[in-house]
C-alpha cells in the first residue's frame, strides 16, 4: 500500500504558510532579471574542503559566464544534513544545483522522481566512464563528479618510517611486524580516534580491495542476501585487524576520547605513525601545517597476499541538479563547467586534492599532496577498487559503533561481524531490498 | 505534572472524605470561546494531530516520499534490536543512580542550607547554578574536563597520586561518569525542593525535641526526614521521569559509546531516526511512551496519595 505524502506534505506546508501569515516577498530565486542575467542557489555541505572547493568552482565560472551568478548557501554535513536534502526536495524547495553523496546515500533520494536525468547529455562528455554507475539508478546517470576521489586506507607518517627504516608493507604481517619496532621506539603505532565514532569503520571499510580481490562476487551476493561477513572470511578480516592492534596494545593512550582533530595532528606531528583514515582528511590541514603535504603518505590496507595488494577509494560526491530548477539550461552549464579540466584547474587554485580526479583530463598538480600522489600510483596501476557503499545500497548504520565495540576489545571480532550481518539486514529490510 | 490540592488548607484536621472536591456549579468560562481558537488550532495542528499520527506512521515504513503498510514488523523489529536489552538495562540504572543521589545529596544539602550560616544566599546560588545551564553546555564542558591526558579531573587527581583513566572512553565508567555529572547539573533542583519543604516545617517540632532533650541527630531523624517526605516524592518523581528519557547529556558525552555499552532508549531510537529507519524509530517512541506512562502513572498516583497523607 503506497500513499503518497507529498499532497500532504504541501497541505502542512501551506497551513504553515498561512498560520504565519506575512512571510512576504518570495525569494525570487533565479528569476531572470530584465538584462538576461540569472542567479543559480548551489547548496554545499558546510565542511570546508567543501567550502572552499564550491567557491573556487563558482568564482571562476562566473570570471567565465557573466549573465550567470552564482549563490552558494551551507548545510550539515552527516545525517542531519541527509534530511535537509531529501525534505528540501520532497517540497520542491531545492536550490537550482546541489552538491551531494554519490553512491549508496544518493539511492535513496529516489532520483528518478526528483532530479534531471542527464543521461548522453554533453554535461558528460569529459566525465570518466568509470564513475559514472556511482550517480546512477536503473542506468540514468543524474550528476557530475564534484572534487577528487580520496583513498581509504593507511596514512603513514613517512618521517618515522625514514628514521626507523620501515618499508611501506604489503601483507598485514608486514604491518603488524612495523607496528611493534615502532612500539619499541616509544611511537604510538596506530592511531585510534573513537570519539569520533566514524573513524572506526577504516579497518573494514577500506579493507574492501582485499574482500574484492579474494571473493569478486562479494558485492552482488552481499546485495542479493547471499554472502555475509561472518560467514565469508576474507571479510571477516576487517573486524580480525580491528581486534589485533587493540590486542597487541598498538593504539596511543585515551583512543576512546581522542577526536579525529586531535588524531590526524598526532600523525603529523609524529605522536603517532599510522592512523587507518580517508585521504580528503589531509588538504585542509596543509594551510596550519605544512609538514602535512609531505610528511604524510598513503598505502591501502595490506592484505594477506603480497601479489594482490592494492587500495580502496572512495568515489567524489556529485553535484545534480533537481526537476523543480527553473534554470536548468544555466544549470546544465555550470555543471559541464565543474565536469571539465577547467573546472578541475579552478579547484586546485583554493584546494590541494586529496586523491585523483575523475575528468578526462584533469592532472594533479605538481605541488600536489604526498598522499595523493601515493593513491595517483594506485590508480595508474589499475590496484584500486571502489568502497563497497558504492557498488552495494547496502550499509548498516551501527556499524561504527560496532567497529568502536570491536576496536576496544568489548566484542570478539567474529561477533562483531555477525552483529554487523544483522544491522546490515534491518538496514535491507526498511529499504525493502529484494531477497530480504 | 502532578495533580496536587492548590488550594489553602485551611485548620489542622485531615482533608473532609471527598479527594477531588469541586465547587459545585461548573464555573462559567470567562473569556467567549472564540478566544480559545487560535491556541486550540496551535495545539491540534502542532501537538494532537502528530501524536495521533505518529501512532499509524509506527505500523508504516515511511520516507518522505511515501509510506507502506507493515502493521506490527516495525514493533517486532524494534524489539529484536541488538542492544535493546543493554539499552533498558541502562536506562534503568541510569534513572535509579541519578534520582538516588539526587535524593540522598539534595536532602544533605537541603538541611545545611536550611541552617544558620552566613553565607546561605550564596551557596544557594552556587548550588543551583548549574540547573540554568544548558545541558548541552555542561556535556560539552564535562566532556573535555574528564579527558584522559589533558582533562582537568585526571590532572588534579595526579596532584594527589591517582592515576585517572579515560572516564568517556572507558566501557566501565562511561555510563557512571555521565550519570554523576547529571547528579551535578541537576541536584540543585532537588535542593531547592527540599528546602521548600525543609522550611515548611513548622518549628513546634524542633522545640518539642529541645524539650525532650534530643539532640542534632534526632532532630533529623525524627523530625526533618519523615516531615520532608513530600518533597523527596517530587524529588523522585522528577528525576526518575527525567532519568528514563534521559538523551541529551548522554548523547553529547559519549553518543552511547564505546560501542554500544551506554545507550539507553533514547538514543538507541534517536540512532535509528539518524539511519533513516523513520517507520522503526517512531516504533521505537512509542513503545518509549507506554514504558514511560507504565512507570510513570502508577508512581505518581502512588506518591500523591502518600504526599496528600503525610
Amino acid at each position: 500500500m503506497k500513499t503518497s505524502h507529498r499532497v500532504l506534505g504541501a497541505a502542512l506546508a501551506a497551513l504553515t504558510v498561512a498560520a504565519l501569515t506575512s512571510c512576504g516577498s518570495g525569494s525570487g530565486a533565479g528569476s531572470g532579471a530584465a538584462d538576461g542575467s540569472v542567479t543559480l542557489k548551489f547548496l554545499v555541505d558546510n565542511s570546508q574542503a567543501t567550502v572552499d572547493t564550491a567557491k573556487a568552482l563558482a568564482d571562476a565560472f562566473m570570471k567565465a559566464n557573466p549573465t550567470i551568478k552564482i549563490e552558494t548557501e551551507t548545510r550539515p554535513g552527516g545525517s542531519e544534513g541527509d534530511n535537509i536534502i531529501k525534505t528540501r526536495l520532497s517540497t520542491g524547495d531545492m536550490s537550482d544545483v546541489f552538491w551531494y553523496n554519490s553512491g549508496s546515500l544518493l539511492q535513496a533520494l529516489n532520483p528518478a522522481q526528483t532530479l534531471v536525468d542527464l543521461t548522453g547529455d554533453p554535461v558528460l562528455q569529459n566525465v570518466q566512464k568509470d564513475f559514472l554507475p556511482v550517480v546512477s539508478q536503473d542506468g540514468k546517470v543524474y550528476g557530475v563528479p564534484a572534487g577528487t576521489a580520496m583513498g581509504g586506507g593507511i596514512l603513514y607518517n613517512r618521517k618515522v618510517y625514514e628514521q626507523l627504516k620501515l618499508e611501506v608493507p604489503k601483507t598485514w604481517d608486514a604491518f603488524m611486524a612495523n607496528n611493534a619496532k615502532i612500539k619499541a621506539a616509544g611511537i604510538a603505532p596506530v592511531i585510534g580516534t573513537y570519539k569520533d565514532t566514524w573513524t572506526s569503520q577504516l579497518f573494514v571499510l577500506g579493507d574492501y580491495y582485499n574482500v574484492q580481490a579474494a571473493v569478486p562476487t562479494f558485492a552482488q551476493d552481499y546485495t542479493a542476501n547471499k554472502a555475509k561477513f561472518a560467514t565469508t572470511p576474507a571479510a571477516t578480516a576487517g573486524f580480525q585487524h580491528l581486534a589485533d592492534v587493540h590486542a597487541k596494545g598498538y593504539m596511543q593512550e585515551g583512543f576512546g576520547s581522542a577526536t579525529n582533530d586531535q588524531g590526524m595532528k598526532l600523525l603529523v606531528e609524529g605522536k603517532g605513525a599510522h592512523y587507518p583514515m580517508l585521504s580528503a582528511q589531509l588538504p585542509p590541514l596543509v594551510a596550519t601545517m605544512p609538514q602535512a603535504a609531505t610528511d604524510v603518505g598513503f598505502f591501502g590496507i595490506p592484505g594477506t597476499d603480497a601479489a594482490k595488494n592494492g587500495a580502496t577509494i572512495w568515489e567524489p560526491a556529485g553535484i545534480y541538479i533537481p526537476k523543480t530548477t527553473e534554470n536548468l539550461d544555466a544549470a546544465k552549464k555550470f555543471l559541464a563547467f565543474v565536469a571539465s579540466p577547467a573546472g578541475a584547474d579552478a579547484v586546485n587554485t583554493a584546494v590541494p586534492p586529496a586523491g585523483p580526479y575523475r575528468i578526462n583530463g584533469a592532472k594533479l598538480p605538481e605541488d600536489a599532496i604526498q598522499a595523493a600522489k601515493d593513491l595517483q600510483v594506485y590508480v595508474d596501476e589499475g590496484r584500486t577498487a571502489p568502497a563497497l557503499e558504492f557498488v552495494s545500497p547496502v550499509k548498516g548504520p551501527s556499524l561504527e559503533q560496532i567497529t568502536v565495540a570491536v576496536g576496544s576489545g568489548l566484542t570478539p571480532p567474529a561477533e562483531g561481524a555477525a552483529q554487523y550481518d544483522k544491522d546490515v539486514e534491518k538496514q535491507a529490510k526498511q529499504l525493502g531490498l529484494a531477497g530480504w | 505534572m502532578t495533580q496536587q490540592e492548590t488550594g489553602p488548607r485551611t485548620g489542622s484536621g485531615t482533608p473532609t472524605g471527598k479527594g477531588h472536591a469541586r465547587p459545585a456549579a461548573r464555573r462559567r468560562s470567562a473569556y467567549p470561546y472564540a478566544l480559545y481558537l487560535p491556541a486550540a488550532v496551535v495545539f491540534v495542528v502542532i501537538f494532537l494531530v502528530p501524536t495521533a499520527m505518529a501512532f499509524y506512521f509506527a505500523l508504516t515504513r515511511w520516507t518522505l516520499f511515501d509510506s507502506e503498510f507493515v502493521g506490527l514488523q516495525n514493533f517486532r523489529d524494534f524489539l529484536a534490536e541488538q542492544n535493546l536489552r543493554i539499552g533498558f538495562q541502562n536506562t534503568i540504572i541510569y534513572a535509579v543512580v541519578t534520582s538516588g543521589l539526587k535524593v540522598v545529596l539534595g536532602l544533605l544539602l537541603g538541611v545545611l542550607l536550611t541552617s544558620r550560616l552566613k553565607v546561605r544566599g550564596f551557596l544557594r546560588s552556587v548550588v543551583f547554578f548549574p540547573t540554568l545551564v544548558s545541558t548541552v553546555a555542561v556535556g560539552i564542558t564535562f566532556a573535555m574536563l574528564l579527558k584522559p591526558q589533558t582533562g582537568l579531573v585526571n590532572q588534579a587527581l595526579a596532584l594527589v597520586g591517582i592515576d585517572g583513566r579515560d572516564w568517556l572512553g572507558d566501557a566501565a565508567t562511561a555510563l557512571l561518569s555521565v550519570a554523576l555529572v547529571d547528579v551535578w547539573k541537576g541536584v540543585g533542583l532537588a535542593t531547592v525542593i527540599y528546602i521548600a519543604g525543609i522550611m515548611s516545617i513548622p518549628t513546634e517540632y524542633y522545640q518539642a525535641v529541645a524539650v525532650d532533650g534530643g539532640g542534632a541527630w534526632h532532630r533529623f531523624r525524627h523530625v526533618t526526614l519523615p516531615l520532608s517526605w513530600p518533597a523527596t516524592y517530587s524529588v523522585i518523581i522528577l528525576s526518575f521521569i527525567g532519568g528514563l528519557r534521559s538523551f541529551d547529556l548522554i548523547w553529547t558525552m559519549t553518543r552511547g559509546g564505546p560501542g554500544f555499552t551506554s545507550d539507553t532508549i533514547a538514543s538507541i531510537i534517536y540512532k535509528q531516526y539518524q539511519a533513516g529507519f523513520f517507520g522503526l524509530s517512531t516504533a521505537g517512541n512509542v513503545i518509549l511512551f507506554l514504558v514511560v506512562t507504565a512507570i510513570a502513572v502508577p508512581l505518581n498516583y502512588y506518591l500523591g496519595k502518600r504526599q496528600v497523607a503525610a
